[in-house]
């Protein structure tokens, strides 16, 4: 099975790589960005051939390494 | 009094660290990151700066999870001295070592310049650390944040060992906060670099007391 785990940072958090996109953008001509968040994105290629069973390994993963709970949010796809 | 030094891939400032504790008197042992047991009777244990694991995933991120940090989360268990310094702080603070999260700077730079620095917090590391000093800072993701009521008890337990001196602060850090103790004060995170502004010959010296300070707790701590 695949995973593609999204980490984002929290609602709230300061994120001046977003803020400079957007500021970015706005250079570029589009004027209409009200804001922009920049996250991740992780690709995970699993033995696992359980959705359920898989979703339950990944979470653990992202508790465990991906995601920094203490500024980011994460979320799971499995496919 | 001995201390242990943890070197990971890709960290730069280990050898600085070992040459400033050295200099404080410390037999200094450099630990490899494979190697979950540390060295018997450490007084210190010391996470180098650097660039641990090319700064993948988030800097510091990997480096807390390497078989040497259950090593040092015993030591700190056991109430023994845990300093962090730069990349070692981001490690301490992704170990669940010490609180709040350490982000990209406000202004997106790399910045490396040297700060001056108050002295804020009471501990084994501030000793006899004059209130006001100047140290180097070499980071590009030193942005200290914590939730409003981590924050409050690092104020009201004065736990902020170090504030960047008014109008100093490089990277946007809350509070103007460059460094944190954890809750029984003997771990000690913090960006700017003691270790290399520690001998006169090559400059500025600031950073000497803070291993000194360390060579007196050492010096008093049980074995």
């Amino acid at each position: 099975m695949k995973a593609r785990v999204t980490v984002t940072l929290k609602p709230g958090v300061l994120d001046p790589q977003g803020a400079a996109i957007a500021q970015a953008l706005g250079g570029l001509g589009f004027t209409g960005v009200q804001g922009v968040r920049q996250g991740k994105l992780i690709e995970i290629d699993l033995a696992e051939g359980d959705a359920a069973t898989a979703r339950a390994e990944v979470e653990a993963m992202c508790e465990k390494l991906l995601a920094n709970t203490v500024i980011e949010t994460y979320a799971v796809e499995i496919a | 009094m001995k201390a242990a030094v943890v070197v990971f891939p890709g960290a730069n400032c280990d050898r600085d660290l070992a040459v400033a504790l050295r200099a404080a008197g410390f037999d200094v042992a450099m630990h490899w990151w494979k190697d979950a047991g540390l060295p018997q009777g450490l007084d210190v244990v010391g996470l180098p700066g650097g660039f641990s694991f090319g700064d993948y995933l988030r800097c510091g991120a990997i480096a807390a999870r390497a078989p040497a940090m259950d090593g040092v989360r015993a030591h700190a268990a056991r109430g023994g001295l845990v300093l962090g310094i730069c990349n070692g702080f981001q490690a301490l603070i992704e170990a669940g070592l010490l609180p709040g999260a350490l982000m990209r700077n406000a202004g997106l730079r790399f910045v490396c310049r040297t700060v001056g620095l108050e002295t804020a917090g009471r501990s084994p590391f501030t000793h006899g650390v004059p209130p006001t000093l100047r140290l180097p800072v070499a980071h590009h993701d030193g942005c200290f944040v914590a939730d409003d009521e981590t924050l409050a008890r690092l104020k009201g337990e004065g736990r902020v060992a170090f504030r960047y001196a008014p109008g100093e602060n490089p990277n946007g850090s809350m509070d103007d906060i460059a460094g944190v103790l954890s809750e029984n004060r003997r771990v000690l995170g913090l960006m700017p670099h003691p270790e290399r502004a520690a001998d006169p010959a090559l400059g500025p010296a600031d950073g000497a007391a803070l291993f000194a300070a360390l060579a007196g707790a050492g010096a008093g701590a049980p074995a």
